[in-house]
């Protein structure tokens, strides 16, 4: 494979009036672990359906391994695994053959499929449900069985669409590892997710998409680096925290502050943050401050200065829409 | 020789989750009796009318097995987004929907002899003329599951797949000559007898069972051939346009 695993160029999409994907441009190169980090309804299933030929863009090219697969969705499908938001696999199928007839998809041979099967199932913890209806499996179960199929022919290229999302913490941290893991092992690895910290955790590169448009793309590094020695106090004081900034800046000119959301007043420095003096500057005010958090800037802060949208705007938002499966 | 064991088994797990369960199998049973019993009763002229009645059941067996599987094999694997699974795998789209075919059309092919058994044991000696009748039997199962193909994947839902194909299926039991000839129809109705391919099927059924055909078997052969082609032709441009959109 050249060095170049997906290259995407002015990749756009529409639907009736929402345009889902808009000039789409990026490249992630072969083994690297390339995070696609956006709300919901950004743009990241659409674009994942383009390039895994399940959709046809309207606009813009795309090469996987080096193949065209403009003219024909479908070209490259030998070197892709896709594992989707939601699970594909048969319900009345047990796992264990939902597994083998996933590997007969790719024409492994009767022996090397119930191989296969078995050590993916080991891997993934589920050889005590191997026997068992997929359709009666949990959700984390079910995910996990989603991932191993997307797996089973060792593709060098995997897309996963959120594979975190609506699974228990200890399922997704085990789900990070395997990731992780066909990291190291220089598989090409095309990740969405809506988690800041999973993305900033796994992956190597990220590009932000809002509202089907990339608004930035960066090494982890290199978008940490500027955030990187910043301190970042949150603040959650009530009421008038928003008349407070203007005089909390006044009073200490080395910080930096802002009012996220009502409530809050969010203080950025250089330098150590003087929490006392500021606690009571905010109480002989009136206001009563209920917590003050120094939290560790993170991607979270770039993603908010890059797109405006606060993180925990997208997490609510996506957890009311409920974790899918 | 790999995409031999992709097409296999998507025909082989097809039959086990769908042809071979229960329901299937008791439909493949119930419904020629029905039928049978129905024009049998109907007729009332005695067990000689059961070669003439015989062609008509055995085309309405294959019709309505294969096109109601259709339904499920495609239209609720698209639903439920397993086909997607297949659609992502390297098989070419052309050999995929054969595979996803395959199964219907074997089926449609057993259906087809179990009114035959029901008949042979019934009339004694049953004569039928087996060069025309295998190849009438197979075209006819292809061009059903072709049709019911093309149904499949011109709707969304199971239900629409359902009813669409009873918009066809029904006025295929009285315009395509299977129990009363064709030319019995009202004169401005006779011209959709032949735009449908159950007529060009049961003509050769009636040939190879009692000698009535009105066709030669040629022009029933290429006509039921070209169905066949122009169905999955269609169906496979309606995949690359509605399902890759
Ligand atoms: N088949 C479709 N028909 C109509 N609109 C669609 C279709 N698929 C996606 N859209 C719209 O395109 C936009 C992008 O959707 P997409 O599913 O790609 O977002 P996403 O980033 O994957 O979101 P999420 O985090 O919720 O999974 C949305 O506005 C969505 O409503
Ligand atoms: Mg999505």
């Amino acid at each position: 494979m050249n060095d170049i695993a997906i290259e995407v160029r002015g990749l756009a999409k529409r639907f009736g009036d929402v345009q889902a994907v808009a000039e789409v441009d990026f490249a992630v190169r072969a083994g690297e672990l390339f995070g696609f980090l956006g709300p919901n309804g950004a743009g990241k299933t659409t674009t994942i359906n383009m390039l895994t030929g399940l959709a046809r863009p309207d606009a813009g090219t795309v090469r996987i391994g080096g193949i065209d697969c403009t003219r024909n969705p479908r070209a490259a499908q030998h070197l892709i695994g896709v594992v989707p938001d939601e699970s594909n696999l048969y319900p009345e199928l047990t796992g264990f053959d939902n597994l083998c007839f996933c590997a007969a998809l790719y024409g492994m041979a009767g022996g090397e499929r119930r191989a296969r099967a078995g050590e993916l199932l080991e891997m993934f913890d589920l050889t005590a449900a191997a026997g068992r209806r997929f359709g009666g499996y949990s959700k984390g179960m079910k995910r996990r069985l989603t991932i191993a199929a997307g797996i089973i022919h060792r593709p060098p290229i995997l897309f996963l669409d959120e594979p975190t999302t609506g699974i228990d913490v200890a399922s997704a941290r085990q789900v990070r590892r395997l990731i992780g893991e066909l990291h190291e092992h220089g598989t090409t690895i095309f990740l969405t997710t809506h988690y800041i910290d999973e993305a900033e955790r796994l992956c190597d590169r990220i590009a932000f998409i809002v509202a089907g448009r990339i608004v930035g793309v960066d090494l982890v590094a290199n978008l940490v680096h500027p955030v990187r020695d910043k301190q970042v106090m949150l603040i959650a004081c009530a009421p008038g925290a928003q008349d407070l900034v203007g005089e909390l800046a006044e009073a200490f000119p080395a910080l930096e502050c802002t009012c996220p959301e009502p409530g809050s007043i969010r203080i950025e420095a250089r330098e150590p943050i003087p929490v006392g003096p500021l606690v009571h500057f905010i109480e002989a005010r009136g206001a009563e401050v209920s917590e003050a958090r120094k939290i560790r800037p993170s991607l979270e802060d770039i993603f908010v200065r890059i797109t405006g949208i606060g993180a925990d705007a997208m997490r609510r938002e996506k957890e009311k829409s409920g974790g899918k499966q | 020789m790999k995409l031999w064991i992709a097409f296999w088994n998507i025909v082989a797990k097809d039959f086990r989750t769908y042809y071979l369960k229960p329901p299937n199998i008791s439909w493949g049973l119930i419904f020629p009796f029905a039928w049978t019993g129905m024009f049998f009763i109907r007729s009332g002229r005695g067990l000689e009318s059961i070669a003439d009645i015989l062609p008509g059941v055995i085309a309405l067996s294959i019709l309505f097995g294969t096109t109601s599987l259709l339904s499920v094999t495609v239209t609720f694997e698209k639903k439920n987004r397993s086909f997607e699974r297949l659609l992502l795998a390297p098989i070419p789209l052309e050999l995929l929907m054969l595979a996803k075919t395959g199964g219907a059309i074997l089926f449609g092919v057993v259906n087809a002899f179990v009114p035959v058994a029901m008949a042979a044991f019934l009339v004694n000696p049953l004569r039928v003329d087996w060069l025309v009748f295998v190849p009438a039997v197979f075209l006819i199962s292809v061009a059903s599951t072709f049709l019911g193909l093309f149904i499949a994947v011109a709707v969304s839902e199971v239900f629409e797949a359902q009813t669409f194909s009873n918009f066809f299926r029904f006025p295929m039991i009285f315009l395509c000559g299977l129990f009363f000839p064709v030319s019995a129809l009202p004169v401005f109705l006779r011209p959709l007898a032949y735009v449908l391919p159950l007529t060009y099927g049961a003509d050769m059924l009636h040939g190879a069972i009692h000698g009535g055909n009105v066709m030669p078997f040629a022009v029933d052969l290429a006509a039921l051939a070209g169905f066949c082609v122009v169905l999955f032709m269609v169906s496979l441009y309606n995949v690359r346009r509605r399902w890759i959109a």
